[in-house]
Parts: C-alpha cells; structure tokens; sequence
C-alpha cells in the first residue's frame, strides 16, 4: 500500500456566492520515497488538496474524500488531537514564504526547540544539539551560532533551510513543499532544490513538491500529477510526460513555454481557467481545448490509465506525436 | 531575427542612452548612534536603448535592476551620471521639460493585482495619464482609451468594470494599455510576466511583442526568467550587486556566457527537459547585502575563479572581442577557460 | 490564498454589475455577524426615533405637568399610561424626554465624528504623504493631545470654551481626531508603497492627486470602522460632560444632562436615572455592534480566515 492514498478528495468553499469547488474529486497515491510533482496553474486546487490532508483550512472549506490514509492512518477519521501527533512528526510540510513562515518574535534556535519539545521530548541540552545537527544538516553555516539569529536577520534562503530543518527535525515520512522556492532567487532556488533531494534520497523521506513552474518538476520528480480547474488531468512519470504528454492541456502548457518556443510568437491556451461560475458541461478544458468535440462538450471525461499506467482525464488522450488517439465525435464514437 | 541583432552598427539612432548611472541610498546606522551608511544600489549603468529592440537587465534581488526602472521613469533622479532620453540630457533638463519626458518613458510592473488601483474603474485608470497630460475632452479621452483597449485586446465592456473582477493576465493588459496610453517610445517592463500563469504569460510576451513591432517601441526588460528573456531579448545585460558583470547580444551571451555569475546563473536555471538533468555549477553561499559589499569585485566571495587580485581591486567593464562587455579579472586574464 | 485567486480569475466572466456585487459581498461578510445586524437595526430605529419625535413623542418635553411630579412608570403602582415611563421631579414625561433626547445624541455623534473625520484625515493624509517634518510636527502635536486623560482635556476645553452643547462637541471633536490622524497616516503609509501609486506619478500626477483621488479612498475602510465606533465614544463623552454640567444645559432634554438633574432622587425614583442611562448604553452598544460588523466586513485583513 501506498505511504500516502488520497481517493476521491473534495473541498468547498463557502463564499458570499455559494460553494465553490475548489478541489473537485482528486486522487493521488505516493509511494515511500518517492518524488511526486503535483504542477498546476492558479486555481488548480494544488495547494488546498494538501493543506486539506493536513487539516489546515479555513473553517469555510468542507472537506470531503472517500479515503485519506496516510501510513496506514485514516486521517478523517482521526481525532485532532491524534492528527496533530501525525502531522509535524510524519508528515511535515513546507510553504512558500519563508519569511512569514517563521515567527519574527522568537529566535530560530528556540522555534526549533520549540517543535522539538512538542514530537520528541528530551532534556534542553539534548535538544540544542539535535537543532545544531539539523541547522548543520541543511547547510547552514556555523549553526551554533544562527540559533540566537532572529528570522528577520537571515535571508530567505536561510529561513526556508531553517523552515526545512523544522519540518525534517522527527524524520518524517512525508514531506510536502509547497513552492518552496517561488519566493526565492535562481541561484538560491538551486540550492533550495538539491538540499530537498539530498535529503530525501539521505532520509528515504516521501517528497510532494507543489509547484507552478514545469522546469523545476523537468528537474526534480519521478512522477507528477498535473490539476486543472481541481482535477487531475493528467498522472505520469516525469520522463514520458515531458517526452509525450498524453493530455490537451499538459500539451498546450508545455508548449507555451518559452524555452521551448521555435518562433517569436508564442502558442497560447486561449481563454482562462474556468472558476466558480462558468464551470462548463463535459470535460474542464473543451472550451480552450484544440481538438474538443461533441463528446467533450457532452460528458466529462474519467481519468483513465493506459498499459503503461500513464493517465489521462481525456476523451481521446494523445499519441507521441501529439495527435488524438480517438475521436471526440459522437456519432463516429458510436459507429465505431 | 536573430541574426540582426549580432549586427554591430545599429541602424536606427539610440532613443535612451545612459552613462555611468549611479544611484546611492543614505540609510541610518544600525542602533541609535550607529553611522549613516551608504547603499550602493546602483554602481556605473551604461547601456542604450533603440526603437523595436529589447535590452533584458537579469540578475537576483539586490542587482539594482528596480532601482535602474526608477531612475529610468523618473521616479527618482540619479546620484551621477548621465541620463539622455530623445536627445535631451536629463540631468540638464528642467522641470516642463522633465514632464515632457515623463511621456516619452512609461512603466509596466511585476504585480498586476498592486499596480491597479481597486478603487477606480478601468476607464478611469486608463484616462487618468491623458487627463493629467493632455486637454482632450472627457469623449476625446475616451476615444483614445477605447482605441488602446483595442490595441492590448480588452473588449470595450471592461471599461466601467474594477480591477478586481479580472485575471491577473487581464490586469496585465490594462497594466500596459495605461503605459501606452501618452505614446511612450521606451516601455520599462519590471518582471511583467513573473506573476503570471504558464499560459498567461504566454499570451502576454505575444501581445509585448506585437506592441514592439507595432509601435517601434524600446524595451528595457527587467526579469529573473532566464527562460523569458532567451526568448524575447535582443541584448542582455547581466546585474550583480548594482553592477553590471556582463552585456552581450542574446545569442552570444547564452550561448558562450563569459563571466562566472552569468554561467552560474544559467546553470542554476531550471530546464523543462528532464533529460537534462545535469550537474549544476552550485554556487555556493548567499547574495551579499548591498549595505555590506565585499570590498573587490563583489561577486569574489561565491567565485570560484576568484584570485588575489578580485580580493581587491573592482574589475571594470572590459570588451570581449566578438562578445560585448564583462566585468571580470578573470575573463580579461583568460583565466575562464 | 489560492481560494481567492481563483474567485477573482472567474469573476470577469460572470458580467454583474460590479456595485452590487460588492454591496453582495459587503452583506455577506456583514451579515455574518449577528450582533453587527442587530447593532444595525438598532440604530436605525434611533435614527428613525429622532427624525420622527415630534410624531412619536406623547409631550412635549420641555412641558411640565405640575400636577404629576416624580410619577412611576406605567405598570408600577401608582404609574398612569399617560406618562408610560413616568415622569421627572419637574413633572415633563421621561419618554418624551428620552425620544427627544435621541435627536441630542445623534446630533452630538454626527457633528463630532464629522469635525475630527475631516481634520483626522487631512491632516494624517499630509503627515503620511510629506513624510519629514511636517510628520514629526503633526504626529507630535497628536501626541500630546494623546498623552491626556481624554475627558480631563475635554473639561479643560470646555472650561475655556464656556459649557455649552456646541463647545462641549468641540472639545469631543478635539479629543478624538488624533485617532483618525494616526489611522489615517498608517494607511497612507502603506497604501502610498503601492505601485499603483507609482504608476499614478509616473504618468506626472501632482501631490494633491496622489493624495484625494489615488491613495485616499484606499485608506477609508479603517477609518469608517473607527468612525462608527467613534460616534459611540462621541454620545458617551457628551453625556458624560452633560452629567457634570458642562454639555447641554436644563432644559435641553439631552441624556446625560438629565441623568445630572435626576441625581438627587435616585433613591427614591428609580426611573429618572435608570432610563437615560439605559438609552445612553442601549446606543452605545448599538454603534459598536455596528462598529464591529463593519470591521468584518470591510477590512480585508480579516476576510477569508
């Protein structure tokens, strides 16, 4: 079994003009030491699913799955009180801002301790070490000495190695980063991403790496998962997903990269990711589609995988040289 | 494309040259008796801008590139060096003269959901540059908004809408319909497209670009995208520390990186080709703070060419036969390899 | 965070015409908040009970019915339906006096608020915008107004003025806007880093633009929730003054001012100190409710947590 199996995973939001979805019937499977990318735009509920496992929404959001096991746990049906032993010990996470992550009043040394107390226990003096070996684990120079730091005396690339050293402090099991290095510089942002895969290939630790950028997944997953308008449009290794993708979208969004451009005019995914009011009938993405037909339009696609475990939310899901593989005709589809 | 741009005489005269720019900040000491010091935020610019062309400023925070956008849209006025916009020297210029210029440079920033005001329609965003500007009527105005909206591809309707009820990429679009709204020559785009979603962005650098052919207009484009400024540059120069390190055409710049920041910095960009997963030149420790530049060329402490002499002595902007400039002891000693 | 990007990516599509979807929203976030509502309906009521006193109030207040001194209310022995909250130790009808009395305490809430509203905000739009002295010269003068008791200064104030109802709003006006100064500076502050604003003064827009047109409707929000809770402080500051003579004066059928003229009968009547000083906290508490709900509903700060 799975370290981590989301099945079926449904948030919603109560706004001032009715629920709206955000994550709408996601499945996600990671194994133990597995890379897994989960990559979408805005508004590709990619965040919310796991802030959802976590149990860190807002009190407007329901949260509804046919099963969210982690490790063996059924995290729904888990008391608070037993799902906050889990989580920071076994599953941690990591969020984008590292400088609003950290608490400005408290110095890092003792924020360390501090989660350290909570999971571990242990005498102070036991813990100041362990935090010296963490802060000296994630590569930060002369750690004794940064744990008097406050956050605002370090840059962001050291609060988000600080914020790493917090969440691996109990060895987790999962870790979960969510854009860990969208706030950060290039060269930083480097650096950010190999401590991530070092330490998870040093630890065996399961890594989930939320992201919007296609180059960083290019450069660190085994496997990822791409979201659209809150579904999983597409689930595959990263090697023949960048090689083949078998989804309209994923196709239309590789291309539109700019590295991958061949001319000054870039090719576009018209229109914009539909939201709470104008969630078409039939598949999510017919409208911006390229190849979309009546059956698109009609009924929404399931997310099905081929020989190989590659799959693809698509009525027709491409072939290598990004061609459909059936037709989105009605009337042909049912002749044939 | 390509190809025009290794041309070495421009054919169409420079609309913005910039000399030696520099621009420092007085900062309180640190405490209550600590010193005044100096931020150096901004350390010997110079570079030209042409009608249709692209010059792309890349590098990390704290390079200057923001600061460079300030000064070059008069938001703030250099500490030296010199500034000549159309022919008219800047730090000379007075004060209508100044505002005359205003017109000539406008900007698109990074942030599509703050550089909109929430409060004011989208026709009223757009007017406003005309109305403080010009003495067009309340319909003449709205002509000429009208005829951009179109330009940028914004239907007509948007225009008693507020700025909350779009995208970020709309936003964008308003964001650079009101930079176009007084015929500027020179657009100083700063990050326009970083906020923006993969596909977004997209269509946005096409709409840029478009503009550019369009209207002729000059480029300075700020960015950390080394992805998006390969793709839309025509020249790029290279920021460190309020410094510029390296200044080349795109191609030869990308394709044969002189100085040791700009490889680094192009081997630290991720690639959307898992096949080229490759060993990256790890630059090791943080971005020094500009409040505390390490005294020599300030890239010295995370180079790994570093000698001696970087220790010491700042290296000045040197030709590189058949490349354009670097900044490098190194480079000029033929140490890179 | 994601949840609301992805609102505003849909919300140009949906083609409502954008003021009612804000006052939408508005409601939304209002209307959560019980207490909010019913501090709203309240204050209707009492603007209502002001506008209309004439028409609502049995008497007149100032008339006195010899004949029924310090009578109970009506459903006490003794109380008649004539005077349904008895009457006072001059004989006037306490009800009528306290329906009156309502148009006073608005009155007072609505002059004061509007004085240090406008002094507040320009002054604190020019302490924020200018920066430098002008901002050390007027933060300081706030200061110290600050480093008074607050009702100390509004007596000291009133002493000089002479009592009165209209010096007593002055020196309540007076006492209060350095809040709004320091409020509205706050906002300029932050909403003037925007690059909206840089934008505005790229395209050459002048100081007094910058200021009214681009950053101040930005800053409002803040200072509406301050000035709905200000009015209650206003109501009660006046009252207070009222009470110890220096507000309104006899007969104006001003709260506070009555709850001092019906002091020396509290043992024995009851009523002539219970009622004003339930109107007085009745209204009060309506405007901070409103206050509140407002607060809710307008500071983003606090939406979608």
């Amino acid at each position: 079994m799975a370290l981590l199996e989301i099945n079926n995973l449904s948030v919603e939001f109560k706004t001032a003009h009715g629920a709206f979805r955000a994550v709408d019937g996601i499945d996600l499977a990671v194994e133990a030491g597995q890379v897994m990318a989960v990559v979408g735009e805005s508004g590709s509920g990619k965040s919310v699913a796991m802030l959802a496992l976590m149990g860190l929404l807002p009190w407007t959001a329901t949260v509804s799955a046919d099963s969210l096991t982690f490790d063996g746990w059924d995290m729904l049906a888990l008391s608070p009180r037993a799902r906050r032993r889990i989580i920071g010990k076994d599953l941690a996470m990591i969020f984008q801002e590292p400088m609003t992550s950290l608490n400005p009043c408290f110095t890092v040394g003792f924020q360390i301790t501090e989660s350290l107390k909570t999971h571990l226990g242990g005498t102070a003096s036991e813990r100041r070490a362990r935090a010296v070996e963490l802060l000296g684990l994630v590569g930060i120079p002369a750690p004794e000495k940064r744990l008097s730091a406050f956050p605002h005396q370090l840059s962001g690339g050291m609060n988000q190695r600080v914020m790493i050293a917090m969440a691996i402090a109990c060895n987790p099991r999962l870790l979960i980063a969510d854009e860990p290095t969208t706030a950060l510089d290039v060269t930083i942002q480097a650096q950010i991403l190999d401590l991530l895969l070092d330490l998870q290939k040093k630890t065996g630790m399961a890594l989930v790496l939320i992201t919007h950028d296609m180059a960083v997944v290019a450069e660190t997953a085994d496997a990822v998962s791409v979201q659209y308008a809150g579904q999983v449009v597409e689930r595959d290794r990263v090697d023949s997903l960048f090689a083949a993708p078998r989804h309209p979208y994923t196709h239309a969004l590789l291309k539109a990269l700019p590295e991958r451009a061949t001319e000054r005019h870039l090719p576009t995914i018209p229109g914009v990711v539909p939201g709470q009011f104008d969630r078409p009938k039939g598949c999510l993405f017919h409208p911006r589609c390229a190849f979309a037909g009546d059956l698109c339009r009609a009924e929404p696609p399931r997310l099905l995988a081929d020989a190989q475990g590659r799959a693809a939310r698509c009525h027709g899901p491409l072939d290598a040289a990004g061609q459909p593989t059936a037709s989105r005709d009605l009337a042909e589809r049912a002749a044939s | 494309m390509s190809d025009a741009v290794l041309e070495a005489p421009v054919l169409e005269a420079p609309v913005l040259e910039a000399g030696e720019l520099t621009r420092h900040y007085q900062v309180r000491g640190q405490g209550l008796f600590g010193k005044p010091a100096t931020v150096h935020a901004l350390d010997g610019a110079s570079f030209t801008l042409t009608p249709g062309r692209t010059l792309a400023v890349v590098g990390e925070s704290g390079c200057g590139k923001s600061t460079l956008a300030r000064l070059l849209t008069m938001i703030e006025p250099p500490t030296s060096g010199r500034l000549v916009i159309d022919g008219l020297d800047l730090t000379k210029a007075g004060k209508a003269e100044r505002a005359a210029l205003r017109r000539t440079v406008q900007i698109v920033f990074q942030d599509p959901y703050g550089s909109l005001n929430p409060r004011q329609r989208v026709g009223d965003i757009l007017a406003e540059p005309l109305k403080i500007n010009t003495d067009l009527t309340a319909d003449q105005r709205r002509q000429r908004v009208v005829e951009i909206m179109d330009q940028v591809g914004l239907r007509r309707e948007f225009f008693d809408r507020y700025p909350h009820m779009f995208s970020g990429g709309q936003r964008q679009r308003i964001a650079i319909a009101r930079a176009l709204m007084l015929d500027p020559r020179i657009l100083v785009l700063d990050e326009p497209v970083s906020a923006l979603d993969v596909s977004i962005q997209a269509q946005v650098l096409n709409l840029l670009a478009d503009l550019q052919e369009r209207l002729q207009l000059a480029y300075l484009f700020i960015s950390h995208d080394l992805s998006v400024v390969r793709h839309i540059a025509d020249e790029v120069m290279v920021m460190y520390l309020g410094r510029p390190v390296e200044h080349a055409p795109r191609d030869a710049l990308f394709g044969n990186p002189r100085h040791p920041y700009t490889r680094a910095l192009l081997s630290a960009t991720p690639s959307a080709d898992p096949d080229q997963r490759r060993q990256r030149i790890r630059l090791s420790g943080e971005l020094p703070s500009p409040l505390n530049p390490p005294p020599g060329c300030p890239f010295h402490p995370r180079c790994p060419l570093a000698n001696e002499r970087c220790h010491q002595e700042i290296p000045a902007a040197l030709d590189v036969p058949g490349h354009g400039l670097a900044a490098c002891h190194a480079v000029e000693e033929g140490r890179d390899g | 965070m994601s949840a609301s990007a992805e609102t505003t990516a849909t919300a140009e599509t949906e083609g409502a015409p954008p003021r009612r979807q804000a006052l939408a929203d508005f409601w939304f976030y209002f209307s959560e908040n019980r207490g909010a509502v019913g501090g709203l309906v309240l204050v209707v009521l009492l603007i209502l009970m002001a506008i209309g006193a004439d028409l609502i109030a049995p008497h007149d207040p100032t008339q006195q019915f010899r004949d029924h001194l310090l009578i109970p209310p009506a459903w006490q022995e003794g109380g008649t339906w004539a005077f349904p909250l008895g009457t006072d130790a001059v004989g006037r009808d306490l009800m009528s006096r306290l329906i009156h009395g309502a148009r006073f305490s608005l009155f007072v809430g609505l002059i004061v608020v509007s004085i240090s509203l406008t002094v507040g905000i320009s002054l604190g739009l020019m302490a924020g915008y200018f920066r430098g002295w002008v901002e050390a010269a007027i933060m300081r003068v706030m200061d110290v107004i600050l480093a008074f008791p607050s009702l100390l200064l509004a007596l000291v104030l009133v002493a000089i003025l002479g009592p009165g109802l209209v010096n007593a709003m002055i020196a309540i006006a007076v006492v209060l806007q350095p809040h709004f100064v320091r409020l509205t500076r706050a906002q300029v502050l932050s909403v003037a880093a925007q690059d909206y604003v840089t934008a505005s003064r790229t395209v050459g827009a002048g100081p007094l633009r910058l200021m009214v047109i681009t950053i101040l409707p930005n800053c409002m929000p803040p200072l509406i929730v301050q000035a709905t809770l200000s009015f209650s402080t206003a109501i009660l500051d006046a009252a207070a003054l009222g009470f110890l003579g220096l507000g309104a004066q006899p007969p104006t059928p001003e709260w506070g001012t009555m709850l001092a003229e019906a002091r020396e009968f509290i043992t024995r009547a009851w009523w002539v100190v219970t009622f004003p000083g339930l109107a007085i906290l009745v209204t009060v508490l309506a405007f901070n409710l409103m206050g509140d709900g407002l607060r809710d509903a307008l500071d983003p700060k606090l939406k979608r947590t």
